[in-house]
Order: structure tokens, then sequence, then C-alpha cells
């Protein structure tokens, strides 16, 4: 109890909620580490999804990457990308970024795999029925994925988008261990310097951060999934990626 | 690749994947005994399902360095209870569920059956149920042990040595790339051999599948 008084106290002294070094700045960090890579690897797995649960092609290719990627440790994914990636992204004169730079390339990869799964097996378990509707009714290919199969599938492909946010939001409470800025800084610093207090406090923020992704995922999901679509089958959970 | 490194050091990275098994088995023994008794309680009060499974989802939105710092202050680090709260925490969710869904995936004439032959609900549960529950359960197993392999490299950061000691420790922070990979290679090898080898207990452990398997 007494432990926990620290930590309230750790929270009402205003040098560690303010500042580029306090709550409001590592806030800011972590966003954008998250923020950024989640975007970039929509941006590359959406499409990629969608074009081979259309076509069928390559599906065995994504489904192995993906399972290789899950046997991965995340902390060894950082680690390598940290180090291979570190000197070539000082050498283009990047040195102030370089941990950062680093890091959120090894997220986007962790973020790229349950998009992509989702994308594809969502698209590729629509309906052929209602696929062949469309072609009877004229519409070009690209209008059957468009107008029929992204909005069947749009619930399966929005639980894979809401895995890679909750692993990204998480995950990067790691880069810390590479020098980065992040919430993560908290952590690791209290445990390097024994001041628990900051630790705990770091952790809360941490975990709050990390279930309130999770929850605003799971509204948005809910949200957009089209009416017709709820009264039918339950949406398939994706298979389950652990914690990181 | 430093080669010579590696033959040098066969002693340390032996002892660190060591230390690793040893974090993961008891995880996953004190994680599957205290899921399986979980089980049983739902069983008979079926209530207690949207609660526990609840409290344990919330768990594992935690990422794993938060979920050991909620501990540090208490249990200190160079603890493995602090790894083992947090990774037993963890292992629960995937194995209760799919301790549940194995159960629930007996026909209901295959109960009756045994109800008609006379079995004690006990007698049931343990040469019916569970027999037939046995894959989804085993299934379970594999994903939660692959699962903890992988966090298990993050206890080197609150001092638990492992894989991850490879990784950051003599790696990241020496910068020798060398030991990255051997900790990554290290980590990545456990987690097949463990999956494998629920792969094959399964196999063992159900031999009527195989006899359906043949005919």
């Amino acid at each position: 109890m007494e432990f926990l008084g620290t930590v309230i106290d750790w929270f009402a002294d205003p040098a560690n909620l303010f500042g580029a070094s306090g709550l409001q700045g590592r806030l800011g960090e972590h966003m954008i580490l998250s923020i950024i890579p989640l975007t970039i690897a929509m941006a590359v797995a959406l499409p990629i999804g969608a074009w081979i649960g259309h076509s069928g092609r390559a599906a065995n290719l994504v489904i192995n990457i993906a399972n290789v990627g899950r046997a991965i440790p995340s902390l060894a994914i950082l680690a390598m990308a940290t180090m291979l990636l570190q000197a070539f992204i000082v050498s283009i004169g990047l040195r102030q970024l370089a941990s950062e730079i680093a890091t959120m390339i090894a997220l986007t990869a962790l973020a790229i795999p349950p998009i992509l799964t989702n994308t594809y097996v969502g698209i590729s378990e629509v309906d052929g029925d209602l696929v062949e509707a469309g072609r009877g009714m004229g519409m070009r290919e690209i209008q059957i994925l468009r107008e029929v199969e992204v909005p069947v599938a749009l619930p399966v492909i929005l639980v894979g988008i809401r895995t890679a946010a909750v692993q990204v939001v998480a995950t990067a409470t790691l880069g810390a261990v590479f020098a980065t800025g992040g919430l993560g800084r908290f952590i690791i610093d209290g445990i390097a310097q024994r001041r628990f207090d900051e630790v705990f406090a770091g952790a809360l923020v941490v975990a709050i951060l990390s279930i309130l992704t999770e929850f605003l995922f799971g509204f948005i999901q809910r949200r957009v999934t089209s009416r017709g679509l709820h009264a039918g089958s339950a949406i398939r959970e994706p298979v389950p990626v652990g914690p990181r | 690749m430093d080669v010579n490194w590696i033959m040098r050091n066969l002693d340390e990275i032996g002892q660190r994947t060591l230390e690793h098994v040893f974090l993961t088995v008891i995880a996953i023994s004190v994680g599957f005994v205290i899921s399986f008794i979980l089980a049983l309680l739902i069983r008979r009060a079926r209530w207690l399902e949207g609660p526990i499974i609840g409290v344990s989802g919330v768990l594992y939105a935690i990422p794993s360095l938060a979920l050991f710092a909620f501990l540090v202050p208490f249990t200190g680090i160079q603890n493995p209870l602090t790894a083992e709260i947090a990774l037993v925490s963890y292992t629960i969710l995937i194995l209760l569920r799919n301790i549940l869904a194995g159960l629930q995936s007996v026909p209901r004439e295959v109960i009756e059956a045994a109800d008609g032959m006379g079995y004690t609900s006990s007698q049931r549960l343990w040469r019916v149920e569970l027999p037939v529950a046995l894959p989804v359960i085993v299934a379970g197993l594999r994903i939660a042990t692959v699962t903890i392999i992988g966090l298990v490299t993050v206890t080197a950061l609150i001092g638990l040595g492992g894989l991850g000691y490879l990784i950051v420790d003599i790696g990241y922070r020496r910068f020798f790339l060398t030991a990255t990979i051997v900790g990554s290679v290290g980590a990545v090898t456990l987690a097949v051999l463990a999956d494998r080898g629920f792969v094959v207990l399964q196999h063992a452990l159900t031999p009527w599948a195989r006899q359906r398997a043949e005919d």
C-alpha cells in the first residue's frame, strides 16, 4: 500500500507528466511509433491480401510466411532490425532517428502478417454464388472485389487490423530496449535505475493504452460491419496471436 | 557470423537454452493445472465462464514487458516468480478456452451412451470426455507453448537470462550480431521442436485415431 502511494506521487509530479521526457512526450512518441508502421502495413497488406483472396494465387506462400513469422519472437525481430539497419540508416544521414526508423521497420514487418492473412481468408471465403451473381450482373473483376467481396469480408479484415494494431502498440514498448522513445522508456529506465514507482506507472499507462486499442478497434469493427452480416454466421476469430 | 565464438561459448549457449526451457516448462505446467481446475469449476457452475474468460482476456491484451513491470516492485528483478506469474496468466486464456471447447466438442450421443452404461460423472469425464477432447486440448498446448517460448525472451529484460540474454545483453548491448542470431534461431528451434513434440504426444495418446486412419 505504501508503494502505491509512491506511484500516486509519481503521477502527481508535473515533471513526470509534461515535457518531452514526461508522459505527454512519451505518449506522443508511442503513438507515432505505432501509427506509422500500422498505416504502412495496411497500405501493403490490404491490396496484396485482397488480390490473393480474389485470384487464389500464391495463397500457400502467404500462409507459410505468416506461420514462420509467428514463431519468431518480436524481441528478436527488433534486435535484428536495429543491428542490421542502423548503420545503413545512419549512412543516409538519419542518425537522429536511426533507432526509431529501425524499430518502425520491425513493427511494420510484425503488423503485415495478421492483416495479410485475414484479408486473404476473408475474401477467399466469400460465397462463390455472390461473386457469380456479380459477374452475371456484368460487373468487372475490380468491381466485384470492391462492391461484393470487400464489404462481405470486412469484419474478418478488421479483426486482422485489430490484431495488428494491438500487437504494434504492445511491441512498440519493447522499442525502448533499442534506444527509441515511447512509453517503454519509463519501464526500461526505471528498471535500470531501480525507480520502481516509475516502472509501475509506466506499466500502468502501457496496459491502459493496449486495452484501449483493443476496445477501440473492437468498437470500429462492430460499427462498420454491415447489418446483414450481423444476422448471419458468427464472425470467426482469427488464429490467436499471442501477447507480446 | 562468428563461428569461433559459438564454439567457444557452447556452455553459455546451452546454459541459456536450459534457462529458457525451464521457464517455459514451469509456465505451461502450472498454467495447465490452473486451467484444468478452472475448466472443472466452470463445468459445475457455467456462470463462471464469462467472468473468468473476461479477466484472462484483459490480461492477455497487456504487453509482456508491462505485466512483468507490474510485478517487479513486489517480487523484484532476477526473481523467476516475477516472470512466472505473468507467463502463467497468459497461458490461461489459451488453455482454458481450448479445454472448454474440447469438452463441448464431445457429441451428445457419446455422453448419453456413457450415462447409459452407468458411468458416474467423474468416470465419464476421465474415460470418455477427456479422451475425445484431447486433440483440441493438445492444440491449445501447442499454441500456448509456442507463445510462451517467444515471451520468455523478454524475461532477459528483468534479469532472468534465457535466450533473450544472448539476443539483447550479449548481442545488442555489445553489438555482436552472432549472439543475437544464435539466440533468435535458438528460440525458433525450441518453438518448432515443442510444437512437433506435442503432435507426437497426441499421436501416441490417441491410438484409436491412428487405427481409424488405417481402416
